[in-house]
Parts: structure tokens; sequence; C-alpha cells
């Protein structure tokens, strides 16, 4: 994973609640057997549209996505954060995520972050104004920077750490080896088998 | 302090607990389908690993498939490598699979618990986010991102961030003709997509109790469309006889044993949830969805919402897009919304139970002109079943299209697709924008609602067909 410390950079200002992941990539997308190659199928539909924030040529470049509360809802597909991160997003502030998009985010490096409603709008007031206004995403301060405005932010510490060094889950539980195999063989007879093990 | 059934499962299934870190928990049992495991099993072979327990892990084809001539090739290549990548996937790491043409073959969601797989107190995950349909058993099932995927295939385990519980509890008597479906869609309207969020939701009360084990899938299934982490009822009778000699429930000594556990699992009296719903079976009627997100719903004798009565803004502009989007006016009647199609089946309601109910509403009445019904069973388990019953003969003979199993119209990621502006009422669990094919307009209803519409080419309920037949006797 790539690591996540500090991140400046153009925004979207998405004026949108609820933005689900069939919006931010469709079912047709999650055919693919690769994590990349999404950017085009980022919300393809409302792309469909000229004025569409994204398609504003003063978004082109943009790396922080300012969205509507409850980012992220529905589908577990992980293909929405690669669409994202794919097209070039780093970064995602909005005042409430679906849980199991926000999983997804951390584990690739793209990092959600929750501000409350009333900074989000200040936020889109802000990047409406001015497109080229930049904001901060400063992991290591936990800590949102934009003209006039700096909000603090929490993240769980032990995700942070993971973040900031770019470490991957699965070998920080491989080295639990042992207490997973005591687990293991303390489990009860009863409890099912899909085949006899190999 | 007693504990809630959330939490018993949850400390029964603690690998490692270490102060400022998530707790890592074993997982039982791992379901996986075509399209979130690819790119695990990828990451697995770079890094040389293997699947650990490969005796927890079971797969199935089911979002991509199609439901018309399963026994010639698939048409569209790319679908066709998916599912080949993921047979070649579980070939070389040893996972079973239930492929396409395979008798145990469905959605995933309706595979585990009709092999008996699914069982009290388990911990369950799946590349799926409806993975919340086994806690009907009393079981601690996730919907898991593909890094989540690859991590169990690897390690057996996940790290997990620590959970709210949450009762919804639904005393009292649900009217005739009002269904689980409805129940769920009323919990989720008042409570909102992400009123669930950081919760694992248990549903309690003399409601669900009642209910079959099919009709608490329901329930469980569609806790993920109000934002909670997990939904969860409390195994009883109705769970252990349901299990009762199914392929992988335990057997002999092992069933006592089992049952003496499973019995423990209930949420202890003095236990404290962190917030509470309560919900009087009474007073709920045929639910239906009028917008794109699932808690967008209102009672089917309501009409269509004003955005303009909505007092939090971002519902009101949320609302103002579904109606656009769903090309709806504000004050209609709901019963006066035509629809272009029906969609009965999914992990939501696409079991033998929904099937006899749509079936019940349809037998001996016809599909209106224009409408298309499509009724795609959940797995060839269920299939099977329905045509033993001879449900197949009172679809077809409707004017229905009865079709092989898989995820269907639920998801349109195969060929069964709306038309842009076509509008469908669903027994599925998303009325999202394009959910169903591009451009078209998803109603959630119950497989009763769904049969009814069909019949009238509105939506409507039973109780309105049974106003006509006995005006035509």
């Amino acid at each position: 994973m790539e690591k996540f410390t500090v991140h400046t950079g153009r925004a979207v200002p998405l004026r949108r609640s609820n933005v689900d992941t069939d919006q931010i990539i469709p079912a047709h997308w999650l055919k693919k057997v690769t994590r990349n190659g999404f950017e085009d199928g980022l919300f393809e539909a409302w792309r469909k549209d000229e004025e569409f924030v994204l398609n504003r040529p003063e978004r082109q470049g943009a790396t922080v996505l300012v969205a509507g509360p409850d980012f992220g809802t529905g589908s577990s597909r992980e293909h929405a954060v690669w669409a994202l991160q794919n097209y070039g997003f780093k970064a995602v502030i909005s005042a409430r995520f679906a849980d199991i998009f926000r999983g997804n985010s951390l584990k690739n490096g793209l990092l959600t972050v929750i501000l409350p409603q009333e900074t989000v709008e200040r936020l889109w007031e802000l990047t409406e104004a001015d497109p080229t206004a930049e904001i901060t995403v400063d992991l290591e301060a936990l800590e949102v920077r934009a003209e006039g405005v700096t909000a603090p932010f929490e993240i769980d510490g032990e995700v942070r750490r993971r973040l900031l060094n770019g470490l991957d889950d699965i070998s920080i539980t491989l080295q639990q080896d042992a207490e997973i195999a005591a687990y293991e063989a303390k489990r009860p007879s009863f409890k099912p088998r899909t085949q006899t093990a190999a | 302090m007693g504990r809630t059934l959330a939490e018993k499962v949850w400390d029964d299934h603690v690998v490692r607990r270490v102060e400022g870190e998530p707790d890592l928990l074993f997982i039982d049992l791992h379901l996986l389908h075509e399209v979130t495991s690819p790119q695990a099993f990828d990451g697995l072979r770079l890094a040389g690993r293997k699947v650990r327990r490969t005796d927890l892990t079971i797969a199935t084809e089911d979002h991509n498939t199609p439901t018309l001539d399963i026994d010639k090739p698939i048409a569209d290549p790319v679908s066709r490598t998916q599912l080949e990548t993921l047979r070649k996937n579980c070939a070389e790491f040893g996972v079973r699979l239930h492929p396409l043409g395979d008798v145990e073959q469905g959605v995933v969601h309706v595979v585990g618990p009709q092999l008996g797989l699914t069982q009290p107190g388990m911990t369950v995950v799946c590349g799926d986010s409806h993975t919340s349909t086994h806690g009907a058993f009393g079981a601690l099932a996730f919907g898991i991102g593909t890094s989540q995927v690859e991590h169990v295939l690897a390690t057996q385990t996940l790290p997990m961030a620590p959970f709210k519980t949450m009762a919804v509890t639904v005393e009292g008597e649900l009217p005739e003709g009002v269904t689980a479906k409805d129940l769920i869609l009323a919990v989720i309207a008042k409570i909102g997509t992400g009123g669930g969020q950081g919760y694992v939701i248990e549903y309690r009360g003399s409601a669900i109790r009642s209910l079959s084990m099919e009709a608490r899938m329901t329930i469980c299934n569609m806790s993920i469309e109000a934002g909670a982490r997990a939904g969860m009822i409390a195994p009883d009778e109705t769970t252990f006889a349901y299990l009762e000699g199914r392929e992988h429930a335990p057997k002999g000594e092992d069933w006592d044993a089992a049952v003496a556990y499973w019995k423990t699992l209930a949420t202890d009296e003095d236990a404290v949830f962190d917030h509470e719903v309560f919900i009087d079976a009474s007073e709920l009627s045929p639910f239906v969805t009028w917008g794109t997100n699932p808690g967008q719903g209102a009672p089917l004798s309501a009409s269509v919402p004003d955005p303009a009565d909505f007092t939090d803004p971002s519902e009101r502009v949320a609302a103002e897009n579904a109606l656009k989007y769903m090309g709806l006016t504000a004050g209609t009647p709901l019963r006066e919304v035509k629809v272009d199609a029906v969609f009965v089946g999914s992990c939501t309601n696409g079991r033998i139970e929904d099937l006899r109910a749509a079936a019940g509403v349809l037998e001996g009445r016809t599909v209106a002109e224009g409408v298309r019904m499509l009724v795609v069973p959940g797995s060839v388990r269920v299939a099977l079943q329905a045509v033993e019953e001879g449900l197949d003969k009172v679809f077809t003979a409707a004017g229905a299209e009865w079709r092989h199993a898989g995820c269907s119209m639920c998801l349109g990621m195969n060929p069964d697709q709306l038309a842009p502006g076509e509008r469908c009422a669903s027994t599925s669990n998303r009325n999202f924008e394009g959910r169903q094919g591009k451009g078209g307009r998803t109603h959630l209803v119950s497989p009763q609602v769904a049969a009814a519409t069909a019949v009238l080419g509105h939506l409507a309920s039973p109780a309105d067909l049974s106003d006509r037949v006995s005006v035509e006797v």
C-alpha cells in the first residue's frame, strides 16, 4: 500500500448526499479482474452530463473530493475505491461514510476524512468560488487546512500508523500465526466444514 | 453487566486483543463469488500465499451468470473471463466451487443457509454487502471488500473495529398481507440509510420471533441498506428446526453440543444496547420505495412526497433529485404509478417462500398487457423445489418468464436489465439510480406486492386484487 502522510491538491465539490457505490462505479464495470482501468467508469452516469462538476475544465487534475453525507453506501465493491484512485483522487472528505467503503478506502491508501457537515459546506463554498483553491489533508497533524479553514479530524490510531507507514494488513496478521493456530486448535468440533481439509 | 447476542459472538471469536489495536477475529465461514474475488486471488499469488482454510471456504457463481441458455457458452466475453477466472482460482487454491449448471449453484446468500453451512454463533464473511443475510441465524455476518477477502483467504481472520449495538424491537402481529419486506423497508425509512452506521442491529420482539427463517433472512439482508455493519436475530426453535438434517448441520452428539451452545447466545436480560428503536407491527402496511435510496419509502396507500416537506436540506435535495430521476410528481398516489417490469428474485426475496407468495397471488390471473415479469429463483435448489410444487407453471401460465438461478436483475450485471426510463417493481434490495440497468427506475416491494403489481400494471397489493375479484364474482 502507498503511504499517506500529507497531501495538498485542488478539490471537486460534490453537492450530493447518499452517493452509493453503484453511482461511483456501475455494476457492468465489475466484470474486470484487475485493480486498474476503472477511471473511465467513475461516476459514469453523471459524467454524461457536460455540466457535471467532474467534467468542468477547472476541475481537471483535482485530487480531493468533497462530498455530501453518507458517501459510499450500498454495495461492498472495492472497485469504487480503485475507480477514485485510478482517476487521481487521494482523499475524500465527507460528514459520514458508509462503513464498508471507509474500510476499503483506508486499506488502499485513499484517505477518507470525516469532518462536520458545516466544515464540508465551507469547503464547498471556498472551492466553488475559487476552483484553484487548494486543500491540505495532513494525516500527521490530523488536520485539514484550506484558506480560512483549519479543521481537526480523528482516525483510529492503528489505521493511521499503517497508512503513515504504508503497512500491509496481511503481513502484520501473519505475524500472529501462533495465536491463530492456538485459536483453531480449540474450535468446537460441531463447527461446519465445506470440505475435508487439504 | 450482561452481553448482547452480537457481543457474545464477537467475544467467542477474538484471536488476539491488544489495547489500541482492532480485535483480530477468527472467521468461521468465507463465501466467495466471481466479482469480488479475482483481485484477492491475484494478491495471494503475487505474495506466494495460499488459502489457509479451504475447509472453511466455499464459492459459487451468481452475480454475472446468465439466466437463459445456461448450457451455452456465455455470450459476453468479459463475463465469461470473470467466471473462468473464478474456476481457475478455485482449482489452483483448492476451494470448493459450485459453478453454473451445478445443483448447488445460486446466489451466495441463498446457498450458504440451504446447505446448512450458516449456523448460529458463527462469524461469516463474503465480499458482498448482503452478507448480513446470514445474521438471521444468530451469526455475526459482515460484507467485506476485496482487500479483506484476500486477508481472510490468507489468514482466516480479520482485524475488526469495535461496533455499537442497536436493538430494533418489533412487537405485535403483522397485519394480513404485510411481510418481512414491508417491515424492513419501514425500519429503513424510519432510521435512514445512515441510521445504522457503526451498529450491529439485533431484531427482537414478538413480531420477529413469529417469522420463519426465510423471512428473518429478508430482514437481516437489508440491514446494510440502513448502513448497519450487520443484522442479527437470536437463534430459537425456528432456527434449530430449519437447520436440523441439512447437509452441513451438526449430527448426533455434535448436534446436541451445538444446540446447547446456541441456546446461550441470546442477549442477556440485563444487557444494554447503545441505541433502541421500537416498532408496533400492527401499524405496518405494505411498503414501497418512491426514490433512489432504500430509505426513501412510504406505505403503498400514501402519495409521492413533496420535497418541500423535508426539513433537512440534504434530504430535500436528495428527494428533488430522486423525483426527477424517477419521473414522479409529488402528490401522485403511489397506487397510480404504472410499471413496465416486475422482478421477483434476489438474496432478499428469491427463496421458496417468496416464490410461493408471488405464485399464490398470480394463480388464475395474468400479467397485465405491456408488463414484463421476470421470476428468478435464488438457487438451483429453490428452482427445483418450485418446479416440484408446480410454481413455475403458475408463473408461465400468468405470462411471466421463469428463469435460471442467479442475481439477475437485482444489479443488472448479466443481460437481465431495464431499458432507460423503464419502471420496475422489484423484490430486490436497492433502488439506486441505474441499479437495474442504465436509466432504469426501481420501486422496492414485497413478493406479494410485486405479483399484484404485475397483474394490475400499477403498484398494488393483493388486497386490491381481491376487491376486483369479488366484484367480478
